[in-house]
């Protein structure tokens, strides 16, 4: 495929990441992947509690160390690419952007669930403001058809926003409904377009390719997936596909493969792989983030985690809800018993 | 014994909520005057259509209106920005003032914890309806034990939340997290809130994690239930959703990013609060807990005033 576009790498690892480590990397493991990342000529880096600035919490787990301690750590070691921050509004504020400011980030991504998208106007107002490249990242993206998708992606865009993501966090989307929604993005909007997603049904390379051949401009992956569920798009794998189709990321392949090799896979202890939970999650349409907190909370109480798992997809709850997790589980364990 | 004159400020969905509950279930007060801004508001027209007088000029409109003189005690559910406004001229006119907005200019008051605390202070502060859910779990652990972290996650359905939450979601979770140190007595509090689009709309879920000080579990879980129980008597569909569920971080610490390893326990209480259905049905009940703790409030500061 020919494309005139340059595509913009966006690496979620140190900040999706942190789901699958239970928000438990050390500084110096930051370090040394972002060294790499910027290496091998990733564009953006986010760096982030997984839940987004302030994400520090009993609800969602509190990180090995402050989240002004990792953004002043990578920045240092960053030399071409950009640092950027998540923050979920209702989870972290203004306040903590600012911090995020003085710590010397390019890039902010205020992400909202896909209904919700009016709750970030004051984040992506005050973030345009300052100067900063400002993205727009509708979550859940499954849940809603395309058009009404469309219209809070209108809204963020609106407001200021260099770019709108598709954020398929439940890593549900099917292809047809990841091209559609990119392609209506496309036409419709005049900012950029961006995809995020999750391997919880093994279509994490393949959905971001559809996002790139319908018009993204910028697309997420994590090197050896490192994210919540099944984990991101397989950065190293993403980039591999592209270079045979002839996409030109500018990002160097071997790069990418020793630092999951090397790096990023050791830190695994729970695979990050499309296994039963995870892949219960994208089948159930529910929050990758979830799985581990579902996990435990299947342990805790004997249930079984794709119970938890579906029964949350059913009762539709959205990103940041943790704590139903439990209740949940309580529920599920009360009818056990009976 | 005649019902005290309350005008009420805001003709939105915490104003339409509250002037529903006063005409109906208030045996103190009476809502002489709602204000908005605009003249077409279902707030304004639901009013007029209960006979509640209206002016949609802002507290112009009420300040010059003959009904003003016979207010003593006035409502404001309009935003912070605007009560940062209200609140002076409301003070000169020596009017008592019950603040629903998260502007805080007066202390902070939840009913169970510290009602009784603020009578004798003009302008109160009710937090906001997720502290109003949750304060009174944290207080009543602090009462027993010491509390290091308290956490609240609240979830409301997307209905509910009109314009003046979205414009200002920063602003409930800075000025809950407050309320949860300041009133619940946590010496670091956090909240968070999440909409959830779903339909039918889900009922307002808050959960409050205590991380405190060891101390029997028979007890604090004794202290959690007894306080639901206290604030279900002014909000009949609050209620504990599932027992409450400890976790020991005795032998395993908590840590959290500044300030260290923490021992102590950790409980979690899941809560529901379904409203009474007076204006939004009965999903909304982070409008009734709001506008029936604001009720409560008005009513014993103006019979404290009366001595």
């Amino acid at each position: 495929m020919e494309t005139r576009r340059k595509i913009r790498i966006n690496d979620c690892t140190l900040r999706d990441g942190m789901h699958a480590l239970g928000h438990q990397y050390s500084v110096d493991q930051m370090v040394e992947i972002a060294g790499r990342l910027d290496e091998a000529g990733v564009d953006i880096v986010e760096v982030s509690h997984g839940d987004g600035l302030s994400g520090n919490s009993l609800n969602y787990g509190f990180s090995a160390h402050s989240e002004r301690e990792y953004l002043v750590a990578v920045r240092k070691v960053l030399k071409r690419a950009d640092l950027a921050a998540l923050l979920l509004p209702g989870i972290g504020t203004i306040e903590d952007l600012k911090m995020a400011m003085e710590c010397g980030i390019d890039t902010v991504r205020i992400a909202t669930h896909c209904t919700e998208a009016d709750v970030a106007r004051q984040h992506i107002e005050f973030s345009r403001a300052q100067g900063l490249d400002t993205v727009g990242f509708l979550m859940m993206a499954h849940m809603i058809p395309t058009d009404e998708l469309v219209e809070q992606a209108k809204l963020m865009e609106s407001y200021g926003a260099h770019c709108v993501y598709v954020t398929d966090s439940a890593g549900a989307l099917l292809m047809e409904e990841a091209r559609q929604r990119i392609d209506a993005l496309r036409q419709t909007l005049d900012c950029e377009v961006g995809f995020h997603n999750h391997n919880n049904l093994g279509l994490g390379v393949a959905n971001t390719i559809i996002a790139i051949e319908a018009g993204a401009d910028r697309v997420d992956g994590s090197v050896a997936g490192m994210g919540a569920g099944a984990g991101n798009c397989p950065l190293e794998v993403l980039i591999a596909v592209t270079d045979r189709m002839g996409i030109d990321t500018g990002v160097d392949l071997y790069t990418l493969i020793d630092c999951a090799d090397q790096v990023v896979r050791p830190l695994q202890k729970r695979p990050v792989q499309t296994d039963g939970n995870a892949l219960m999650c994208g089948y159930a349409g529910v929050y990758s983030s979830f799985l581990l907190h579902t996990e435990k909370a299947a342990r805790q109480f004997d249930v079984d985690p794709r119970d938890i798992l579906v029964e949350l997809g059913r009762r539709r709850m959205v990103g940041g809800q943790e704590d139903m997790i439990v209740d949940v589980a309580l529920e599920l364990a009360k009818d056990g018993s009976r | 014994m005649a019902k005290t004159k309350a005008a009420i400020l805001g003709s939105g969905n915490i104003g339409t909520d509250l002037m529903i509950k006063l005409q109906e279930r208030s045996q103190v007060l009476e809502p002489a005057m709602v204000v908005g801004i605009d003249p077409d508001s279902e707030g304004l027209s639901l009013a007029r259509r209960r006979g509640v007088k209206t002016t949609h000029r802002g507290l112009q409109g009420l300040l010059e209106d003959e009904v003003f003189e016979e207010v003593e005690i006035v409502f404001d559910a309009t935003s912070a920005a605007a009560h940062l406004e209200h609140a002076p001229i409301l003070k000169r006119e020596n009017k008592i003032v019950v603040d629903l907005t998260p502007a805080a200019v007066g202390p902070f008051v939840v009913p169970v914890a510290n009602l009784e605390e603020h009578v004798d202070v003009s302008n109160v502060n009710m937090v906001t309806c997720g502290g109003q859910a949750t304060i009174p779990v944290v207080w009543a652990v602090s009462q027993l034990t010491k509390v290091y972290y308290a956490e609240i996650v609240a979830s409301i359905a997307s209905k509910s939340a009109g314009p003046g939450t979205r414009a200002n979601i920063d602003e409930f979770t800075v000025t809950t997290a407050r309320g949860i140190e300041e009133v619940g007595g946590a010496e670091q509090g956090k909240a968070i809130i999440i909409l959830n689009p779903a339909e039918p709309p889900l009922i307002m879920r808050d959960t409050v994690h205590v991380f405190f000080e060891e101390a029997p579990r028979e007890e604090v879980m004794a202290a959690i239930e007894e306080v639901v129980a206290q604030v279900a008597e002014y909000v009949p569909g609050y209620r504990l959703v599932q027992p409450p569920v400890f976790e020991s971080h005795l032998t395993e610490p908590l840590f959290i990013p500044g300030r260290g390893e923490l021992r102590g326990t950790r409980v979690t209480v899941l809560l529901e609060v379904e409203g009474a259905g007076d204006y939004l049905p009965a999903y909304a009940g982070n409008l009734d807990i709001m506008t029936a703790a604001a009720q409560r409030m008005g009513e014993l500061l103006v019979e404290a005033s009366k001595g």
